[in-house]
């Protein structure tokens, strides 16, 4: 699965990065690594903005792993 | 699931805050705080900087506690909601020179965003100038991040890191504590207070306090950030930290209706000059800065009480810059910009610029 490590970037860099690479995929399902909350709240709210579903948050160390799809 | 847990990340959570944040600036005005400055986070530094003599003008000198409360707000309702967060180490050097640049450019305009929202709301079409040099400086950052600007990775580190500000902020409160303001007096203690002009107005301690916690507190939660807000709509065309930042200008411009503090014009606003394109340039150098260290000034201070060492270094850098600022003449007054206005605005330009262009990864 695509990987995009996002962890201890400023804003907006996560996002930047994460729809960067849900445009190069198309569809499928990507991986995200996120260290803040905020992350993965703007993430999620870009994500959607595309059509791409957040189907997994769960803690990772001090951060989030994310997976976001998009059939 | 994370991201539905927090009611105040949703669209109407910020639109509340906004809302929230409108109401208490305006009501601060009333309460004592100057005109259109009910809370202005630049103007509050400014004046925090000269309470501790790193300036001397006279006018603007007051341990502002909106500030101090604004930290430990952040601090607080991370440590409630599990996000305090210690890190540090995304390039700490340029985040304090954006920070000292960032005050230099609003002092010239004389108001950070949340002013400039304040300041319109309470009719003075100055502001205008200022929110669309900011805009601009703000789409400029934009094109920097396009072409891979980062100022690299923080990394988590010890609880301490991040409680150095809050801590540096209670130490404030400390000192406003024990060296009270004594009417009439420019001195108590080791702190400087104003005996006229803005730094002269203000509301009770507790007041300031109390509203600067609780703005603090549901703007962790929230991401309230103007900065954000103009980004975010530039670069993704996503209006949901605008809504935020669109709430707060028109719950203060009916606050402003409603309490009689309503003055449309362009002359003798308060705290305010009328050299349009210095409002504009000013505010392009302050949003350029903001955008290159990642928040508005008042996202710094609520990122620093979250645990971000960087964004604690943005504030300093702010609390210096303002220094600066005052000591070479490069602040605006109600007459105009200062003696170094011009050379301010073109420096922090060529300063963030410098930064722009050398820190990126890659190539377009």
């Amino acid at each position: 699965m695509a990987l995009v490590d996002a962890r201890g970037l400023s804003c907006p860099q996560p996002v930047l990065l994460a729809l960067g690479e849900m445009k190069k995929l198309g569809t499928g399902s990507l991986e995200i690594l996120v260290d803040t909350d905020t992350s993965v709240e703007n993430v999620t709210r870009a994500a959607e903005s595309q059509g791409w579903n957040v189907k997994d948050v769960r803690p990772e160390g001090v951060g989030y792993r994310m997976i976001v799809e998009k059939a | 699931m994370a991201a539905v847990k927090n009611l105040f990340a949703t669209r109407w959570g910020i639109i509340g805050v906004g809302v929230f944040i409108g109401v208490l600036a305006t009501l601060l005005q009333k309460w004592g705080n100057p005109a259109n400055m009910g809370i202005c986070v630049a103007c509050f530094d400014r004046d925090i900087a000269g309470a501790l003599g790193l300036h001397r003008a006279e006018v603007v000198q007051y341990m502002r506690p909106e500030i101090i409360g604004f930290v430990l707000g952040s601090l607080i309702a991370a440590y409630a909601f599990r996000e305090f967060r210690p890190r540090a180490g995304s390039a700490p050097i340029v985040r304090f020179v954006l920070g000292a640049f960032a005050m230099i450019g609003a002092l010239v305009f004389l108001g950070c965003p949340w002013r400039a929202l304040l300041r319109l709301a309470g009719g003075d079409g100055n502001a205008i100038f200022g929110i669309a040099g900011l805009a601009f400086g703000i789409w400029v950052g934009t094109l920097f991040l396009k072409s891979g600007y980062t100022l690299g990775r923080a990394t988590p580190t010890y609880p301490a890191v991040g409680w150095l500000l809050p801590l540096t902020m209670l130490g404030f409160l400390a000192l406003m504590l024990v060296f009270p303001q004594v009417p009439n007096e420019p001195k108590s203690g080791v702190l400087f207070y104003s005996v006229k002009g803005p730094g002269s107005q203000h509301a009770p301690l507790a007041v300031s306090l109390l509203v600067g916690l609780a703005v603090g507190f549901l703007a962790q939660r929230s991401r309230f950030c103007t900065m954000g807000a103009l980004r975010d709509l530039i670069l993704f065309r996503q209006v949901h930290l605008f809504s935020g930042m669109l709430a707060l200008l028109v719950t203060a411009f009916v606050m402003n209706l409603l309490l009689g503090q309503f003055h449309p014009g362009f002359e003798k606003q308060p705290v305010a000059h009328t050299m349009g394109l210095w409002n504009f340039l000013g505010m392009t150098v302050a949003g350029l800065a903001f955008l290159l260290g990642g928040g508005c000034p008042g996202r710094q201070l609520f990122l620093a009480g979250e645990g971000d060492g960087d964004a604690a270094l943005f504030v300093l850098g702010m609390i210096v810059g303002a220094g600066f600022s005052h000591n070479f003449g490069m602040a605006s007054s109600p007459s105009g910009i200062g003696p170094y206005g011009v050379a301010a605005v073109v420096t922090g330009l060529a300063v963030c610029l410098f930064i722009g262009f050398t820190m990126r990864q890659k190539a377009a």
